[in-house]
């Protein structure tokens, strides 16, 4: 059975409503991380768990217990906030024992507790300071810290990284990705930053208005978008969608102005298109590349030829953005390649690697 | 190149700067002399303030106008000075302050961070209480305090402040809390801190500058409150503002100025004094909930 069990989570503020049904079940020592844009009920859902904001209907159970109408206190889960929440008038070390405090741990254990602690996250030499001598940095260290003493049955994290800079971001990142790993603690860890959902995760959940997308590992969700909102949310630069309509022999890209490129259905279609039926071609930037660095081992693949629009070289590689028939794409190429906007350059598409969407539901057919 | 405009914007900025000093120490000056002139008067003799030079300097000064007023002058027609009624002041705002102030940090955070239906509705009626006149409420209150049996007693006095302070209090700690992060309440519930756990070990350390407003603002209304110390209490009973006016009021045969002066002093030197410790933080505090709203 699931360790933690969200069923039917809905709830209303006003006359709106926020979590529209919510379902989700997550294992043992599973990383949940919830995505979605703002206002999609994310941070909500996870005050819901926390017991922080009750829902109007539903139910959650951590380990076979049911904690709808628990006291936050009683659910035996920690939380980490996005502003780090640290008391103002504590010492790094009050904070981190004053859980244990609240909970009538004596003295020389609660000492005991915090030094581990310290010594796991690395601020020994901050547990006097209070919180108004530290940098970002450090306040989330010590708001996991706050988070860790307690050996929760769930972790909470509420868009924790929000608040550093970027390259702080990615270490601490690196540091709940190693924290997890080496505790087996359950998490959900609210975001919207796809790259940190990508990155951190071992289960995802996008959501959208209060509604479930999809849920799957990583890859799923990367390689398999459920619909179209969530191909486009997840990566970056995002997938390309390009306009299609199925002919015989395959699906021709490119149609509007005559000069059309007809490819191979994607073996991932396994119900045959109606022929003249209009589909969308989900792409990543990687699957379309140039010549040199194409995917010799694709077994559908097609080469297009098509005008240089934009370049865009982040080092490792360069991002080629190109204009065919009034639909633009952007595809992966080689550091190397030497291009310039205005010409025409032979963009080859890795077709293995297509998804293809009904433009008028938005789900993925194939 | 551009040094000719630095100069002169340098130099209307000086004249600028002289000006506000100049003016500013002038209506200093208007704003103290009042209290120079009470020091000085009550340093005197009453043969030398008969001199009629206010402004004056004492020639000899002496306290004893100081140590009459407080020990032998006449209020009414008992002649033991203004101390008894210095000590009944204190014990009507020590407990007056403490407990309104206390109050109105517990209204501010359960309007902040408890919101109950109608919350808006019930601090909505609290500030109102803050612009009903002194006056309004005098009939009601004696009727109050007579069934209660606290008629001229310093506990009726403590609980009127208290009541009529209440509006006050609250409406400072309630926009003070507004702007303290939720987060850290729930946080702190999260951690297994109850109700009261939680504005005692989270809330109320981090209010000292608001805390200080609040005394501050408590203080100086109740220790100068005269209306309500000369409706509810008569006698012995009386605050200092109501024995310093009867002894200003009461002399018999000669008027002695230096004794009135001295005891007006007396009357003031409380507030002064929790303003000089406090001040500091006065300012900070009524600036605090503004930079961070």
């Amino acid at each position: 059975m699931s360790f933690l069990q969200i069923k039917q989570i809905r709830k209303k503020i006003g006359s709106v409503e926020i979590l529209k049904g919510i379902d989700i079940e997550l294992e043992k020592g599973g990383f949940l991380v919830l995505v979605g844009p703002s206002g999609c009920g994310k941070s909500t859902l996870l005050n819901a768990i926390a017991g922080l904001l009750p829902p109007s209907s539903g139910d959650i159970v951590i380990d076979g217990q049911v904690v709808t109408d628990l006291h936050p206190s009683k659910r035996d889960i920690a939380m980490v906030f996005q502003s780090y929440a640290l008391y103002p008038n504590m010492t790094v070390e009050e904070n981190i024992a004053f859980a244990l405090e609240m909970r009538g741990v004596d003295k020389a254990e609660r000492a005991k507790a915090v030094a581990q602690v310290a010594k796991t996250l690395q601020i020994e030499h901050l547990l006097t300071r209070r919180p108004s001598q530290l940098s970002g940095g450090q306040r989330q260290r010590v708001a996991m810290g706050r988070a860790l003493v307690r050996k929760p049955r769930v972790f909470l994290f509420d868009e924790p990284l929000s608040n550093l800079d970027a390259k702080l971001r990615v270490e601490v990142r690196a540091e709940i990705k190693a924290l997890h790993q080496n505790t087996h603690a359950t998490i959900v860890y609210v975001t919207h930053d796809q790259i940190e959902a990508m990155t951190l995760a071992t289960k995802i959940v996008v959501l959208k208005e209060g509604i479930v997308q999809q849920v799957g590992t990583p890859a799923e969700i990367y390689n398999r978008p459920a619909n179209l909102f969530v191909a486009d949310f997840m990566g970056s630069p995002a997938m390309n969608m390009l306009k299609g309509r199925a002919v015989s022999g395959g699906i021709q890209l490119f149609g509007a102005g005559g000069q059309g490129v007809t490819v191979r259905v994607p073996p991932s279609v396994t119900t045959p298109l109606p022929e003249g039926k209009e589909v969308i071609v989900g792409l990543r930037p990687e699957a379309i590349s140039d010549e040199g660095s194409a995917d010799a081992a694709a077994a559908a693949s097609a080469q297009i030829n098509a005008e240089v629009t934009i370049v865009e070289p982040t080092g490792s590689d360069t991002f080629v953005t190109g204009k065919l028939d009034g639909t633009t794409f952007t595809g992966r190429a080689r550091a190397e390649t030497v291009v310039e906007p205005g010409q025409t350059f032979r963009f080859v598409f890795n077709l293995d690697k297509a998804v293809v969407f009904d433009p008028q539901s938005g789900q993925r057919i194939g | 190149m551009s040094a000719s405009p630095e100069t002169v914007s340098a130099g209307s900025a000086r004249f600028t700067r002289y000006f506000i000093y100049g003016a500013l120490i002038i209506l200093a000056v208007v704003y103290l002399l009042p209290l120079y002139v009470m020091l000085s008067t009550s340093l005197k003799s009453l043969d030398e303030i008969r001199g009629g030079d206010m402004l004056a300097l004492p020639t000899d000064p002496s306290i004893a106008a100081w140590l009459k007023a407080w020990g032998e002058a006449c209020i009414g027609v008992s002649c033991v000075g203004i101390k008894g009624y210095f000590w009944n002041s204190i014990k009507m705002v020590v407990p007056a302050v403490i407990i309104s102030t206390l109050l109105g940090a517990l209204n501010g955070y359960v309007l902040t961070k408890w919101r109950f239906p109608g919350h808006k509705i019930v601090f909505g009626m609290m500030l109102f209480a803050c612009f009903i006149p002194f006056q309004a409420v005098l009939i009601p209150m004696a009727r109050l305090l007579g069934l209660m049996g606290l008629s001229n007693s310093t506990t009726g006095l403590v609980m009127v402040h208290v009541i009529y302070g209440l509006g006050f209090t609250t409406l400072f700690f309630r926009n003070y809390y507004e702007a303290f992060p939720d987060e850290l309440v729930k946080a702190a519930m999260i951690d297994g801190a109850g109700f009261f756990r939680i504005f005692w070990r989270i809330l109320l350390p981090s209010s000292g500058p608001i805390i200080v407003v609040t005394v501050i603002y408590q203080f100086t209304n109740i220790w100068n409150d005269f209306l309500f110390g000369v409706s509810f209490s008569s006698g012995e009973a009386s605050p200092m503002t109501v024995a310093l006016n009867n002894l200003v009021s009461s002399s018999t045969g000669v008027k002695e100025y230096n004794v009135d002066m001295a005891a007006a002093v007396f009357a003031a030197l409380p507030t002064l004094f929790v303003y000089v410790v406090a001040g500091r933080y006065f300012v900070r505090g009524l600036m605090a909930g503004a930079v961070k709203g």
